[in-house]
């Protein structure tokens, strides 16, 4: 490996040793305040290493990695959403019954993993990004152990992650006995010569359903409604972004490395599988009054959208993807923001009359949920829509019709219970409990800015969406 | 440039009225009521330059600025005689709108004024947008707005009534959506630049099937919100239960983007389909005038029957689009502006009357003419208009659309015609049950306020003048059917 190889790696690097970092402050029995806070320089550190290593890229580092400016687009976008994330956390855990100082070790870990599926080309990199990021999530869906919903969430992430690990290993082994090869590329160049034999077809499917547990796809989400309901409101946050856009990286990278989309068969799946979640995410979702379910059920249909950009194989399906990822991070981050905000210590605000009138009680607040919610489903000026746009004008090109269409359709029955909520926030039964006052006051403020800048930066990205959209065609530019 | 100052004063004056109502609400109603005019006066001040201007039958303004180059989009407004005729009626229903809520809404005066100005700004910069996306963004922008104010300040049923009209109306954008991006890439693959700006798209050649399917993705998103017969499920709902200013502005204004919509949008891009699919939109038309004006007949609830005489003039507006002949689109011209004043008129006096009463039963009201004469003349005058008596604006248009539809379509005129002898029938159902009859109301009410006198007598006096002296506005319209919009670019 050479320095050049060495440096590109430097922002993985760092952001390994952010957990060392805090196991060391926890020896020396320093307090949550200073955890939190060296905890966000050093992610603040990886985002500057990530900068300052991005001249030399794209780098190869063989067999395992390889950077580039996609690998860094979705890095930067993992590393952006752990720091909101743990900025969250604190008022969060100091809240709560359980220490919060191995949290932190946990979900850098778990960050770490999300990272490496990013930079991965090879199945072994594969397989240890994704163990490295289900076995830290393993402890943090159940990290307030004395709650009856976190073990029960814990227990079924645990069986059902094993499980799909299985497939994975599985999969894996049946594409490296055809191929011969566990390089994406060197799978590629085998593949041309034989053609798509039935066992690598069948490895390919058995991929296909470990990929989907993760992205809680149509028909393996069952697991993310009680998941979601169960896990912290900050861990719930990270399973809806940063999990889900480590593994859709890993899945681009696979697909873009095989050239997935021609094979027919792969193709139909992936639409079949888009079209059955768009369908029975936003049909779930109709009659839910748990915040935390209906959006775990939202997830499920988003991703159903997110995978027609994936469909066509184009390079305006990849810059629809990154944009509709960052735009749907931004928006859930903020939307489970608003949930960690107002949740009192002893349980989660997450039943759907907690928010009865909350835009004249807490108006900051409640507008930062309807904008997070009119993005979600899709309204103009909010980066939602643009995501949208995105989405179907790279399905347009490839006259993916059929998903297309399923799309819009299913996008008017998401508005319903998105405009269910709007309405519960603007109905005027006005409830006369009294605002708790803030027991930290300075992290309470820093959480509050972040989200009314997260809130403009959804309607900033959903009017001019040009900055962020030649950002990205930069990066891509780069491999 | 003035054109986007026109829509920002509103956009502006929204956001000062929220900020300014936690201090005092009447500051807010005056803020939205300066708003409002201001942008009529500029309006009004355009057209004085317009009516000297050399050639009136071309854009008179247009500006465009880079918004996403990446993609195509412009930032591009451009107004003609059509817009312009448009914008004028956007802004007096406007001022109309604020001053009927000026009693009625009681609570959170900021937000709803903040709504109320940013459905108009949507409203106007449907009119004058030509980038399809813009045009896309400012549709939207009319559409929540107005669903805050029918599902916050509506009448009982207003969630279920809100819900309706966002789902229908989203059902459609989505489709136009989907149509517009097509017409992106094929417009892209045939020239070799993708770009979403009007004038560019008209020049895509449009021979093949697939434009079919394209147009009717706009037509439908237009037809649901016109509402052509079979999307017209949501207007009862939503007209019936919004606040007097919803049902003004969604009567008033909404609907005509819809007609806006497929003159600007689908006859000039798609004229060969359009063509096609003629006939079938005439008999949807005809469809829509006699069961609209049927089902008026049967309202009890005064609200609702109002809205469903929208569905039967609409489908004036319709038939007369679709048969293509120059005289017709006239019609359909001063049929807009008319109608719109005249179902307002209507839907401001049944708001005033529910503040009285507390009703819109029309079957508990009854002989008020002893207790509010001067409103009873009001109402004669107004059912009259919609009624389509001569010298009132109302007549002229549906006469023209009908005459303009008896050469290419004969039987479906003469059904047509039917039309204005249902609506003297619902028309005078309605006066007789509310006005006159024997009395119901024991306790007494008042007649027409000052305010409200000021409201009725400028729709008044708008009425009888485009009934006598039609002339300016087909003027400003008459290049409508005649020339194609490139022509006078």
């Amino acid at each position: 490996m050479n320095e050049l190889q060495l440096s590109a790696l430097l922002p993985f690097i760092v952001l390994a040793m952010a957990s060392v970092i805090v196991i060391l402050l926890i020896a020396f029995r320093l307090s949550h305040t200073v955890i939190q806070v060296v905890g966000f320089l050093m992610m603040c550190l990886v985002v500057f290493a990530t900068w300052y290593v991005r001249d030399t890229l794209p780098q190869e580092i063989p067999p395992l990695f390889i950077v580039d400016g996609q690998a860094a687009v979705f890095t930067g976008l993992i590393i952006f959403c752990v720091l909101v994330i743990g900025l969250f956390s604190y008022i969060y855990f100091e809240e709560r019954e359980e220490n919060p100082k191995e949290y932190y070790i946990l979900l850098f870990l778990a960050t770490l993993g999300a990272a490496i599926l990013t930079i991965s080309q090879h199945f072994i990199s594969f397989f240890i990004g994704l163990e490295l990021l289900s076995v830290s999530l393993y402890a943090l869906i159940a990290y307030l152990r004395n709650r009856n919903n976190a073990v029960e969430a814990g227990m079924k992430y645990l069986i059902l992650a094993a499980l799909s690990s299985a497939f994975l290993l599985f999969g894996m082994a049946l594409i490296y006995m055809e191929t011969g090869s566990m390089k994406f590329s060197g799978i590629a160049e085998k593949l041309v010569t034989i053609g798509s034999s039935p066992l690598f077809l069948m490895g390919l499917g058995t991929i296909i359903v470990a990929v989907g547990f993760k992205l809680a796809l149509v028909p393996f989400h069952l697991w993310a409604a009680d998941v979601y309901q169960g896990s912290p409101s900050p861990v719930t946050a990270f399973i809806a972004t940063i999990s889900k856009i480590g593994t859709f990286a890993v899945l681009l990278r696979f697909a873009q490395g095989i050239q997935l989309q021609h094979y027919q068969l792969a193709t139909t799946i992936f639409s079949v599988i888009a079209i059955a979640s768009m369908i029975t995410g936003n049909i779930l979702a109709l009659r839910q009054s748990n915040l935390k379910r209906l959006l775990a059920y939202s997830s499920i249909a988003h991703f159903g959208y997110l995978l027609v950009a994936f469909l066509p194989g184009n390079n305006a399906g990849t810059e629809a993807a990154i944009f509709y990822l960052t735009a749907y991070s931004i928006t859930l981050l903020s939307a489970f923001g608003v949930i960690i905000m107002l949740s009192p210590s002893q349980h989660e605000a997450e039943d759907l009359k907690n928010y009865e009138g909350l835009i004249w009680r807490r108006p900051i607040m409640g507008t930062v949920l309807a904008i997070s919610l009119l993005s979600l489903a899709g309204i103009p000026l909010t980066a939602g829509f643009l995501a949208k746009f995105f989405v179907l004008s790279a399905g347009v090109q490839q006259a993916v019709w059929l998903p297309l269409l399923v799309l819009v359709l299913t996008s008017v029955i998401g508005l319903y219970y998105y405009l269910r909520i709007i309405n519960t926030l603007f109905s005027t039964t006005v409830s006369t409990e009294a605002i708790p006052k803030p027991v930290h006051p300075f992290f309470h403020f820093s959480t509050y800015i972040t989200l009314v800048i997260m809130a403009g930066l959804l309607c900033w990205l959903g009017i001019f969406p040009g900055l962020m959209l030649q950002g990205i065609k930069a990066f891509l530019m780069l491999h | 440039m003035i054109l986007i100052w026109m829509i920002c004063i509103l956009l502006a004056g929204g956001i000062l009225c929220w900020l300014t109502a936690q201090k005092s609400a009447v500051l807010a109603k005056w803020i939205a009521l300066l708003t409002v005019t201001a942008d009529l006066l500029i309006a009004c001040w355009l057209f004085r330059i317009y009516q000297a201007f050399p050639d009136n039958t071309s854009w008179f303004i247009n500006y465009q600025t880079d918004w996403i180059p990446a993609l195509g989009i412009s930032f591009h407004v451009a107004m003609d005689g059509f817009s312009h005729v448009l914008l004028l009626l956007t802004f007096f229903l406007g001022i109309l709108a604020v001053l009927c809520s000026w009693k009625e809404i009681r609570e959170k005066t900021g937000f709803y004024f903040f709504n109320l100005l940013w459905t108009l700004a949507g409203i106007s910069g449907v009119f004058i947008a030509m980038d399809m996306i813009l045009f896309y963004f400012c549709w939207e922008v009319m559409l929540i707005p107005m669903y805050f104010l029918i599902t916050i300040w509506g009448d009982a049923r207003r969630r279920y009534a809100g819900f309706k009209f966002f789902i229908f109306t989203q059902v459609g954008s989505l489709l136009m959506l989907l149509s517009l991006l097509a017409l992106y890439f094929i417009h892209g693959d045939q020239t070799g630049t993708y770009t979403f700006d009007y004038f560019s798209l008209l020049r895509t050649s449009t021979g093949s099937p697939v434009m079919m399917w394209i147009m009717l993705g706009f037509l439908i998103a237009f037809a649901i919100k016109l509402p052509v017969v079979p999307f017209h499920n949501w207007l009862p709902d939503a007209h019936g239960e919004a606040p007097t200013a919803g049902s003004l502005v969604l009567a008033g204004l909404l609907l005509k983007t819809g007609a806006y919509g497929i003159i600007r949008f689908v006859l000039p891009l798609f004229p060969e389909s359009a063509a096609a699919i003629g006939p079938w939109m005439i008999l949807l038309g005809v469809i829509g005038i006699i069961y609209g004006a049927l089902l008026a007949f049967s309202q009890t609830d005064l609200k609702r029957l109002i809205a469903y005489t929208s569905v039967s003039h609409m489908g004036f507006v319709l038939v007369g689009i679709f048969s293509f002949s120059n005289i017709a689109m006239q019609g359909v011209v001063m049929q807009i502006l008319t109608h719109g004043l005249s179902t307002g008129a209507l839907f401001v006096m049944a708001g005033m009357l529910k503040e009285r009463l507390h009703t819109r039963d029309i079957t508990k009201m009854g002989g008020l003419w002893t207790a509010m004469p001067a409103m009873g003349g009001i109402a004669i005058l107004f059912t009259m208009a919609s009624a389509g008596l001569p010298a009132l604006g109302n007549f002229i248009a549906e006469f023209f659309i009908l005459l303009g539809t008896f050469t290419s379509h004969p039987t479906f005129s003469i059904i047509a015609t039917l039309g204005l002898i249902l609506s003297a029938v619902y028309s005078l159902r309605m006066m007789q049950k509310v006005f006159m009859g024997q009395q119901t109301a024991t306790e007494p009410i008042r007649d027409i306020s000052a305010r409200e006198l000021v409201i009725m007598a400028a729709l008044s006096i708008s009425i009888v003048a485009l009934g006598l002296f039609p002339q300016p506005v087909i003027d400003t319209v008459q290049h409508l059917s005649t020339i194609h919009p490139l022509l006078h670019e």
